[in-house]
């Protein structure tokens, strides 16, 4: 029912993953000795941890393009990258969704119930009286003094514009790949990635006047954590968005890809639209209600 | 479903030899068993601390062991079990059978497979690494509930790091196991055709891929909070430690589900098979599963009626967890259904699946008391919640892998397992099972918190009789590790249908089965 007649293509053994679980290990394992406080060691196994990283990045995504180029994947291999793909960003979909868990349940419950709404009348009026559940709020004890927003029609409104412009880029290129067109194929992930890098300098601008200008920083409270955290985490996906389409470009110029077969490159658009969308999400909830 | 005769024998062999072969491989059966001898491993390291546990507790008074230490080892025997022995295992089965239940080759990305695999040594590092640290391991519990957690010292980037290690090999694992099964069926195999255990394990998968980030999340948020001056979960700054505990529960309820769906799945196999007869209502099988999993994800609010809730909440989550109980128990009657008028007989497997059926559904009963709002704030907390959870996941979860462990080692070996031994290693279990965790309904209801090293007088009876079953289980399991080597290097040989009334794919290739199965695919008839 699901299987094509040449056979599904097995890899006899698999020499990068080893590397990569050396990788994370010491990558994490430098991680933590250098919060327990140890600022030299703790970098050092970090960097060699980086460093088997990237190598097994390389050699494993090396091989499979080899492979891919060599012939070796029937369409159903094909499937499979493709609900691999899918399934995984599922999952950064709900990491994502963690963050935007933590920001409504805190907005829509935990602040109003601090300001003494529901049943908190008395714990309100006895432990922190003067507080006033508004919104952008540091709490209680006004952790990291007083603070200002980013305003929203600015740098963000910007920044949508931005992204959602290299959407249409980077789908203006899949259109020209289909048909073939590889000068258009290279401007659009061009213009893409520009955008991208735009997007990620603007928003370091975002972050340097949040500190020096708005004392805005991950100190002001449940307003600066979830900030952070949420447009944090998305600049890092912004900036794995960048490199991946920067791979893509320069495969593309390599000759690989033809208007039919091109999951990689598929892949890091569905991945691009995805970083997108979560931007959609941040700009509404985070910096414009 | 009919099946296709056994396919000719294929190459026999591995790319590499000695340590290089388990560290390169990319072979299903190969990882299959590297994770089964993992999980078997890790629940003997799990099992020592619990030893540890209820040598502390034969008694009142402090005994062997410092409070800090046992707290370190209730929280180490939680996360080992859960993450380093249960769900392991349970992918380990994954591995070894869905690609011979649904007819494939492989797994459909072996690499990842592998990679998948070989983070778990490393996280399981990471974490009992904290054993030796100044100020020891981990110890708020395997919940992590802040802020005892956030109090941790120098144990505390390794724990979150060795979660988020455990995470992504999870995900990983788990998008492998949904493409294989969308992706590998051979060609007849629709999906209302597949086999149970393959079905479970779908919708594990899903939930693994689901919930699992969302730890990842919250445990980084502690490590925000904790390093880098954020206050997630503190009150000063606008937050709240509640919020943790809503993060950790949506995950952790379709946790213990990610913990049990695939163990319905072994015994929806197993029950036909020596019973010899179809399982009774099969689709409604499927469907359960289905509705269990997705209510999973609606119910997480009772572990925390006694948190601090609105009133509607508590309602909700006492509504929809009682839901629950529908569906598990249409699963329950089909297996009863299934054995009704069999021609039934108690192998080893089919013992541990009958005490499954049976200690699964008290485990479920107590289930439904917890849910019940107000009774449980009496139960919170208390060592009725540590019963209900043994009897979910030790004579659930556990008994069914070993179930699974007998009824397809025929096959992973090709020797059949020795029965009388296997029956030794049963009835022990079975009897000291319960002995271990029944007195522990009583011990709750009469008021004693879990998590503590020490307890009032009147407790010590029943606590020296759980202790004695718990030393008896643990022992027992000697007999278990005994019996699997036994069978690995030897005992009668198996057929490729190993027990004469089972049906599905995996028994109509030889016994051992060969390094490469279904290379060319097999043909299901309708
Ligand atoms: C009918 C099905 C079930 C119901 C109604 C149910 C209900 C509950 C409730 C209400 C609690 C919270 C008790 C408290 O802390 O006060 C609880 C705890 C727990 N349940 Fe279940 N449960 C069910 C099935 C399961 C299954 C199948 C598993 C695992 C395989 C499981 C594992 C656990 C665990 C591990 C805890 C304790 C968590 C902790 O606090 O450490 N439960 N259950
Ligand atoms: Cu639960």
């Amino acid at each position: 029912m699901n299987v094509s007649t040449d056979s599904y293509y097995l890899p006899h053994e698999s020499r990068w993953s080893i590397l990569g679980s050396i990788g994370l290990f010491s990558f994490m394992l430098g991680a933590g000795i250098w919060l327990d406080g140890y600022n030299v060691a703790g970098p050092l196994v970090m960097g060699v941890g980086v460093l088997c990283i990237i190598s097994t990045k390389f050699g494993w995504f090396g091989t499979v393009i080899r492979e891919s180029l060599a012939g070796r994947y029937n369409l159903q291999v094909d499937r499979t990258f493709r609900w691999g793909m899918i399934f995984f960003i599922f999952s950064e979909v709900m990491f994502f969704g963690a963050f935007f868990g933590t920001l409504f349940y805190e907005r829509l419950f935990v602040v109003p119930w601090l300001g003494g709404a529901g049943n908190m009348f008395f714990t309100h009026a006895l432990l922190y009286p003067h507080y006033r559940a508004l919104w952008p709020t540091n709490g209680p004890a006004h952790v990291g003094g007083a603070f200002n927003q980013m305003p929203t029609w600015g740098i963000p409104a910007l920044n949508t514009l931005i992204l959602l412009s290299s959407a249409v880029t980077v789908t203006w290129a899949h259109w020209a790949l289909k048909a073939g067109h590889r000068r258009k194929v290279v401007g659009g992930l061009i213009a893409t990635i520009a955008l991208g890098a735009t997007f990620l300098a603007m928003q370091a601008h975002e972050y340097y006047l949040a500190y020096t200008h708005f004392n805005l920083t991950l100190h002001s409270g449940i307003y600066g954590a979830t900030f952070f955290l949420l447009t944090g985490f998305h600049g890092l996906h912004v900036t794995i968005g960048v490199i991946m389409l920067t791979v893509i470009l320069i495969r593309v110029l390599r000759g690989h890809f033809t208007p039919e077969r091109h999951f990689a490159f598929e892949a890091v658009s569905w991945y691009w639209h995805f970083v997108d969308i979560v931007w959609l999400g941040l700009f509404i909830f985070v910096y414009w209600l | 479903m009919t099946e296709s005769v056994a396919l000719p024998a294929e190459p026999h062999h591995a790319a590499r030899r000695g340590l290089m072969r388990w560290i390169t491989t990319t072979n299903h059966k190969d990882i299959g068993t590297l994770y089964l001898i993992f999980s078997l491993i890790m629940f003997f390291v799990g099992g020592a601390m619990a030893m540890v546990i209820r040598a502390e507790l034969y008694q009142p008074g402090l005994q062997f062991v410092t409070p800090a230490f046992y707290n370190q080892m209730v929280t180490l025997h939680g996360l080992i079990m859960i993450f380093g022995a249960v769900m392991p295992a349970f992918v380990g089965l994954a591995n070894w059978m869905i690609p011979l239940m649904i007819g494939a080759p492989d797994m459909a990305l072996p690499r990842l497979n592998n990679w998948s695999f070989w983070i778990l040594p490393f996280a399981f590092t990471l974490l009992l690494l904290t054993l030796f640290l100044p100020g020891g391991a981990a110890e708020g519990g395997w919940t992590l509930y802040v802020p005892y957690s956030l109090e941790l010292g120098y144990s505390f980037p390794f724990m979150i790091f060795a979660i988020h290690l455990m995470g992504i090999s999870s995900v990983l694992g788990g998008i492998n196991v949904i493409v294989t099964i969308l992706n590998m069926r051979a060609p007849g195999m629709t999906l209302m055709k597949m086999p149970l255990f393959v079905w479970a394990w779908l919708i594990t998968a899903y939930l693994l891929v689901a919930v699992m980030p969302v730890l990842a999340g919250g445990v980084t948020m502690q490590l925000l909070d904790h390093y880098f001056g954020t206050h997630f979960f503190s009150v000063a700054g606008g937050g709240t430690p509640l919020l943790w505990e809503h993060v950790f529960w949506f995950f952790g309820h379709p946790e213990v589900y990610i913990m049990i769906l695939p163990a319905f799945g072994i015994i929806s196999e197993i029950v036909p098979t020596f019973s010899r007869k179809p399982l009774f209502g099969r689709t409604s099988m499927i469907y359960a599963l289905a509705s269990i999993a997705f209510l999973s994800f609606i119910v997480w609010g009772h572990h925390m009626f006694t948190s601090g809730m609105p009133v509607s909440a508590d309602l909700f989550f006492m509504f929809s967890t009682m839901l629950i109980a529908v569906p598990t128990g249409v699963k329950i009657f089909n297996w009863v259904a299934t054995m009704w008028r069999g021609a039934i007989t108690f192998e080893t497997p089919m013992l541990f699946a009958v005490a499954f059926i049976i200690l699964f559904t008290i485990g479920g009963f107590s289930g439904v008391m917890l849910a019940l709002v107000p009774a449980d704030f009496q139960y919170h907390n208390s060592y009725f919640v540590v019963a209900h959870f043994h009897y979910v996941l030790v004579t659930g979860a556990v008994f069914a892998i070993m179930a699974a462990v007998y009824y397809w080692l025929p096959k992973w070996t090709g020797h059949m397992y020795n029965e009388f031994w296997g029956k030794v290693h049963f009835w022990l279990s079975v009897i000291s099972v319960n002995v271990l965790y029944f007195p522990m309904h009583f011990l709750g209801l009469a008021g004693m918190p879990r998590r503590v090293p020490d307890y009032a007088v009147q407790f010590t009876n029943l606590n020296m009789i759980s202790s004695i079953g718990g030393f008896v289980f643990g022992a027992s399991q000697l007999i278990f590790v005994a019996i699997i080597f036994a069978t690995v290097y030897g005992g009668r040989r198996a057929e490729a249908r190993a027990w004469e009334g089972a049906h599905g794919l995996e028994w109509t290739v030889p016994s051992p089965a060969p390094y490469h199965t279904f290379a060319t695919p097999p043909e299901v008839a309708g």
